[in-house]
Parts: C-alpha cells; structure tokens; sequence
C-alpha cells in the first residue's frame, strides 16, 4: 500500500522495448472479452439468429403442401434464401456491437488512455478494426453455416440444396464475410462520429433506409446509384446466384462494398489523427 | 525533462493557452498551479499529444510525445478526467495498458499492490468511489515504471489518508530521480509537496521559481496591531504610507510598515499597544494575490480588499 512497494532498486527503465502490433492486437482483444456485454451481446445474436431461422423453415415446410407453385419455384432457384431472414435479424445488433467498440471509449473517457500508450493513433484503431473483424466474421460464418445446416436437416428431400454446390457454399460463406465487412463499415462509422446513438442512427439510416429508398429512383441512373449503393452491393454475397436484373455479380458487389468500407475507414484514420481526443 | 515553448491553443473563442513556455526538471516536484479555467489541464494534454497545439512545441525527453515508441515505458500520465470503463475490472484496463507497452501481467500486480487497489482488481471499475478510481489512476501512471510523471489534480476525491499517500508517493517518485509535474488548484497542497512551482492564470505564465522564491517575492509582510488608539495609530500609519485596514475597534492590519516602524511610531506618539504580530502571508495567499487578476470563474471578492485571508477558495 504504501509507497514502499515500488521497484526499489528504483531503476529508470531507459524508452525501449518494443511491444509491435502484436502486443496492440492483444491489448484490444483484452478490451472485448473484458467487457461481459459485448460476449452476451454474441452469443444472444447467434442463439436469436438459429432459433429464428429454424423457426421460419419450420414454420414454411409444414406448410410446404400448400404452398403456391411459384413460391417453390423460388425457393428452389436460391436454396439459400432463408438465410435472408438470419441475416436481416443479425445485421442490427451487429452494426451497434461494432459501433460500441470506438464509440465506448469515447464515452467511457479510456480514448485518453488509449491514445497515450499509443500517440500514432493509426495502429490502434486497426489493432480494434482486425480483433473486432476476426470476431464478428468467426461468430457470423458459426450463425450462417449452423442456420443453414439446421435449415438443410428440415428441408430434407424437399428442396436439392448442398454445400458442395459452390454457389451455396459461397451463398453461405458470403453471410459471414458480409456481416463482418458490415461490422468495419460500421466501425468505421462510429469512429467518424464518436457518439453512440448518431452513429448507430447513420449507420442504419445507410444500411437500411437509404437502400430502400433508392429502389425508388427512376431511370438506369437511379438503378446504378441503387446498385453501388454498400448495402445493395453488399448483400449480393449472399445470394447463390446472380439475379437477371443484378447489374454486379456477388463478388463484384462485395467488391463495392469493401471500397466504401475501405473510404470510411480512411476518412476515420484521418480524423483520428488530426482531431483532438 | 519536459519542455513547453510557445504553447498556444484556442477553442473556439477562447485562448486556453497563451504562448506557455516552461520546463520541468528531474529530481524534483514541480507544482503546476492556477485557479481553475486557467489551463492547466489543456496545457497537460498539449504535453501529451491528445490535443495539439496551435502554435508552439512541446516535448519530453527530447522528442514530442508523439514520437516516442513506448511512451507508457517513458511517461506516466494521470488525467482529470475519468478514463475507464465501467465495465471492465480494474486489472483489465491496467492489462490492456500493459500490452500495449509489451509490460508483463506481473506489473499489472505491483501497480495495484502498490496503489492499494489489490483486495478489488477484480471488480466492475464502475463500482469504484472517486477515491478508487484515483488510486486506479495513479497505478496506471506507474505501470511503465517512467522517468516522467504528469499528474492533473491527484488528490481530487481522495481522502485524508489517500492525500498523505500521494504527497508521499510524489516525493519518492522524484526523490528517485524522476521529474514529476503535478497540477493543482489548491496553494496549500503544493506548499507541502512541491519544491518547484510553476504558476499559470489565463493561459500565461505568472511565476516559475522555487516554492520559498515564490512566496518571497509575491507576498506582502502584513501586521497585526492590536491597540485602543486603532484609529489615531492607523492615520499616523497612513501617513507613514502604510496601507491600513481596520478590523474590529481596536484592531489593524497594516502593510507596507514594518512592525519596528510601526513600534517606535506608537512609542513616540505614547500610545498604548496590547499586540504587534508579523504574519507572513501564507503561500496560498500569495497564490490568490497573483491570480487576483486572471480568476476565469471567481466571483468578486465583497468588500474587503487588501484582506487575503477571507479568500480561501
């Protein structure tokens, strides 16, 4: 307790030492698991996404005879499609995770300590953007891959649907890498702005409103600007085949939708730099 | 150790800090005072790079904060505001600090033995009193074990006994050779514990000396005069180009006449007097004295100019 307790040789450990990125890579992943929401907050997503999901397979199978041919039609062209719920459910709670883990330093103040054990800043905040995207992407393929396998044992004979069909796998995979490039895009965003609740406001206003309402433009302008826009690009990935009206192909679609991702997280870079904490 | 030159940042309309210059020597606690508004806490996180400045450098050991490549190893920094999260235990925030400076988690268990802090490491830091969290503060100064400590008002929210800890932890930490820089708003916790002093009110520098300088030079001798002639004795002292404030009937408090001046000047005239005290101005005093001037939130002092010990802020 008393003062006593310090090194008493007392020696004047000289600025060197280097602890590299991998120490920064370990710091944040100690942020993560240290805060007892952000785990909660996973496994609810996952247990909430394969309940759902198992519950609108069932619930359409048993109604499987009297369901329209069109409809059979459908499901049969992307087998996948029921993932489309899963990942309709997740994106939310996901995009608040990744907002939280900037946003919260700035509210909890630790920003200032960050920021002192490492001043470039820069190597901080991709220490956070990797240990967070290796998270979210593990735990979104986990919810993908069992929401589909699950999926497949009620569907049974019903509809042909395999993960040795590259599309599927990819379709399936595609969930996964979506939700975790959403989680960076969303990152990003949360670093730009530094306040929880605008941040998670634009971020949903992007994801969400935006895409919808840009089906309303008009014209093959309107059609393109919807196109490129990260959501609609984005979620191509996790369809199994190109649609006849798709201007871009699934990877091209990610593609896009990693630059916008990529543009955001330079911008947040910079201001990060530049901005007073 | 650490270097200010021509420190300046505005915010917004308001000049924070006004072209500080200062430096701050090992070996020694250097007290950083001024009223509250003043800027010290801006001028701390000039030094430490999480603001910048709009004009002027600031360094420690040499380089600018930015630069150095384990700053944690080099300077500890204890900040006013709160910088934890309430839902992370104790140990958590010191070992996400610790690897980021590549420190092993045995440090994280001497700071938190040394910061008093080892029977609740483990619990949510939100459960932790003002006290606590200093405590938490303070070990995560010291986690690095640096040469430099930059602490910004430690004793806030201490008790009696957390004050007597960190006076004594500061004089050890210098007396082992490392510089440290403590802010605070209160004269008399600097007059226990700091050699140096370095004094700041609207963002300028008012004084950089030795605390026993520092009182000398900016204190005025002031003496008590007890006596039943208090007004015929006060218009010979006026005379005598004393400045007298009556106090009481019979009693003065007299500046700029000296207590033998003011003895023979009784004893000539053949008045009586029951007292004649010297009293040193204190170096809180002395302290409100000079920052009279550049007080950014003080309310106007009622009436009693010339009398410093009313003013206890």
């Amino acid at each position: 307790m008393s003062a006593t307790t310090l090194r008493s040789d007392a020696e004047l450990v000289p600025a060197t030492g280097h602890s590299g990125f991998g120490g920064l890579l370990r710091s944040e992943w100690t942020k993560i698991r240290s805060v007892r929401s952000t785990a909660w907050s996973l496994a609810a997503l996952v247990i909430v996404g394969v309940g759902l999901n198992t519950l609108i397979v069932g619930l359409t199978m048993a109604n499987w005879s009297t369901t329209s041919q069109s409809a059979k039609l459908s499901y049969a062209a992307d087998p996948t499609g029921f993932l489309g719920a899963v990942l309709s459910f997740a994106q939310v709670p996901l995009c608040v995770l990744a907002v939280l883990v900037i946003t919260s330093e700035y509210t909890s103040g630790t920003i200032a300590s960050s920021v002192l054990a490492v001043p470039r800043r820069t190597p901080m905040l991709a220490a956070k953007a990797v240990v967070f995207t290796v998270v979210s992407f593990v735990v979104a393929e986990f919810l993908a891959f069992v929401s589909f396998l699950i999926a497949q044992g009620i569907i049974g004979h019903r509809l042909p649907e395999s993960l040795r069909d590259p599309a599927n796998f990819r379709a399936v995979a595609g969930v996964g890498l979506y939700l975790a490039v959403l989680g960076l895009f969303s990152l990003a965003i949360g670093a730009i702005i530094r306040h929880t609740a605008a941040a998670v406001t634009v971020v949903i206003g992007i994801m969400l409103v935006l895409s919808g309402l840009s089906e309303l433009l008009p014209g093959t302008v309107g059609k393109h600007v919807s196109a490129y826009l990260p959501a609609n690009a984005g979620v191509l990935i996790t369809h199994a085949h190109q649609e006849a009206g798709d201007l871009l192909s699934p990877w091209q679609g990610f593609g896009v939708f990693c630059l916008w991702t990529v543009l955001l997280l330079t911008v947040a870079v910079v201001l990060l730099r530049r901005r007073d904490v | 150790m650490i270097e200010a030159r021509g420190l300046s940042k505005r915010y917004g309309d308001k000049l924070a800090v006004d072209g500080l210059s200062f430096g701050v020597e090992p070996g020694k606690v250097t007290g950083f005072l001024g009223p509250n508004g003043a800027g010290k806490s801006t001028t701390m996180r000039l030094l430490l790079g999480l603001d910048r400045p709009d004009s002027g450098q600031a360094s420690i050991c040499g380089q600018p904060y930015r630069d150095l490549p384990t700053p944690l190893r080099t300077v500890g920094a204890l900040l006013e505001a709160r910088s934890v999260h309430n839902g992370r235990s104790a140990y958590n925030h010191l070992l996400c600090l610790a690897q980021t400076q590549g420190l092993p988690a045995r440090r994280v268990d001497e700071v938190i033995a040394t910061a008093g802090l080892t029977s609740v490491a483990k619990k949510r830091a939100g459960s932790f009193s003002l006290g606590m969290g200093q405590r938490l503060g303070i070990a995560a100064a010291l986690l690095g074990n640096p040469r430099v400590l930059l602490l910004d008002e430690p004793v806030n929210g201490l008790d009696p006994e957390g004050v007597i800890w960190i006076r004594n932890l500061m004089k050890q930490l210098a007396a082992e050779g490392r510089a440290v820089f403590v802010s605070s708003h209160l004269m008399n916790e600097m007059s226990v514990t700091a050699d140096h002093l370095i004094v700041i009110g609207r963002g300028r520098l008012l004084a950089d000396c030795s605390a026993a300088e520092f009182i000398d030079r900016h204190s005025r001798q002031q003496v008590l005069v007890k006596t039943p002639e208090a007004a015929l004795l006060g218009q010979m002292l006026t005379g005598e180009g004393g400045h007298v404030t009556p106090s009481g009937a019979d009693t003065l408090t007299v500046t700029g006449v000296a207590a033998p001046r003011i003895g023979e000047l009784a004893a000539w005239a053949r008045l009586v007097v029951h007292e004649l005290t010297p009293q040193r101005a204190s170096l809180e005093e002395a302290f409100m004295e000079m920052t009279a001037d550049s007080q950014e939130f003080g309310g106007r002092e009622p009436a009693s100019a010339g009398n410093y010990q009313g003013s206890t802020r």
